[in-house]
């Protein structure tokens, strides 16, 4: 398997001229990136008015997802950390403003005026901590921040990502939620490692009334996604709370139990080990934890 | 970078407490059309600091902006299209965005601003 991305090098780095030419003559991730955007829109839930609204695309890169948010009628402004990737948005005459800039630096936006953010694909950058400068929890904290505080009031950023696994995700949640929002995650084919997404949906402000937080599609299956040929459940969602960042569950990780390791000493003792120590009522017996 | 843009931005050098208006200073523009949609106007409005607005717009050598405005106009049509032309058409391509604080230089080349911050500033 290859390396992630994110392990091989910072992302001004990783998305070079070649990375970033290649990223948008794949017709594959031409296709993701427009689908995971439509995917994110939806999720945004903005109002059905008919007027174009202003949002913001969090590493926009080539301007992909940027060309579905203007195909519906939005304009936005992207931000981004690699110029390579910038460049091939204005080959591709992207309709949005580009700006090259840090997520984790802030987003120096002023407050209230942004009626949604996504982000696709480029949040778990910020959990990467590659140069000595970078904290990725300083910088987590410095992005949902300044995101928290350019959102209008009632409006959401949804943030599709791929975590490395479960620590990040977690990191990267209590980051938004200690930021003042409010929110979910979304996992869009969560049986699924292939097609598995992640959507985090932050609402800024309380929930209220009128901004109903994302619901789960029917689970009659349906459509189906081209990456899950035999996966038909759509999605499963884990409520977080505003302001109270989620405790780390206790690993459930499975305890083994008597039974077991009384079967492993055997085997030990019948393959002619000597130093096998002696089955008593102790063996395996929960330890008080000592600090 | 259209006005739209620059009216969102502000410095968010460290130290900086009031990082709005960036200033500009102007070497290239370009003007590219886009289809007029004053739902878009109207729903923008209240939320654009229309004295930055002004003010860069004469920067980059707009001047027919009324200096000060109301709601009312916003049923204007003439009003409308010039408000829609600073805001969505008028492109900065080369150049650069000033912190009003810090005189800190942010180039623009190529229409995109360079807002990266280095080590210290952040
Ligand atoms: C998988 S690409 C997504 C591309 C984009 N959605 C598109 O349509 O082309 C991830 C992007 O995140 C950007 N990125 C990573 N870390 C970033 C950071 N700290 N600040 C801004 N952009 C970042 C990368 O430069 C890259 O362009």
């Amino acid at each position: 398997m290859s390396l992630r991305p994110e392990r091989q090098a910072p992302p001004e780095i990783f998305y070079n001229e070649s990375e970033a030419r290649k990223y948008t003559t794949s017709s594959r991730i031409i296709e993701i990136q427009a689908k995971l955007t439509e995917r994110a829109l939806e999720l945004l839930a903005l109002p059905q008015d008919g007027a174009p609204r202003l949002l913001l695309d969090i590493g926009c890169g080539s301007g992909l997802s940027g060309e579905t948010l203007a195909e519906n009628g939005h304009h936005w402004i992207g931000l981004d950390i690699s110029e390579s990737m910038l460049d091939i948005a204005l080959e591709r005459e992207a309709e949005g403003d580009l700006l090259l800039g840090d997520i984790g630096q802030g987003l120096g936006v002023r407050p209230g005026v942004i009626d949604g953010a996504i982000s696709i694909s480029a949040v778990q950058w910020l959990c990467n901590a590659d140069k000595s400068c970078n904290d990725p929890r300083k910088r987590l904290k410095c992005f949902f921040g300044s995101l928290y505080r350019c959102l209008a009031r009632g409006s959401r950023a949804v943030l599709q990502m791929y975590p490395e696994n479960g620590a990040q995700l977690e990191m990267i949640s209590t980051a938004a939620m200690r930021s003042g929002f409010s929110g979910g995650l979304v996992v869009d084919y969560p049986h699924s490692t292939r097609a598995k997404k992640y959507f985090l949906c932050l609402l800024c402000g309380p929930p209220s009334a009128n901004t109903p937080l994302p619901k789960a599609k029917g689970e009659d299956g349906g459509s189906g996604s081209d990456e899950s040929e035999d996966d038909d459940e759509h999605e499963t969602v884990d409520f977080l709370e505003r302001q109270r960042p989620t405790k780390k569950r206790k690993s459930e990780k499975k305890v083994k139990g008597r039974a077991w390791v009384l079967k492993k000493k055997e085997q030990r003792r019948n393959h002619g080990f000597t130093n096998v120590p002696r089955d008593t009522k102790y063996t395996a017996r929960k330890r008080k934890a000592r600090f | 970078m259209r006005l739209l843009t620059h009216n969102m931005l502000s410095c968010n050098r460290k130290g900086v407490s009031n990082g709005f208006p960036l200033g500009i200073e102007a070497s290239k523009l370009e003007v590219k059309e886009v289809d007029f949609n004053s739902d878009f106007l109207r729903h923008i409005y209240p939320k654009i600091e229309w004295k930055a607005f002004v003010d860069a717009a004469k920067s980059l050598g707009l001047n027919d902006l009324p200096e000060h405005v109301d709601d009312s106009m916003l049923e204007d049509d003439d009003f409308l299209h010039s408000f829609h032309h600073a805001l969505l058409e008028v492109h900065l391509e080369e150049g650069a965005l000033i912190c009003p604080e810090t005189g800190r230089r942010f180039p623009v080349n190529r229409g995109i601003p360079n807002m990266l911050l280095n080590e210290d500033e952040v």
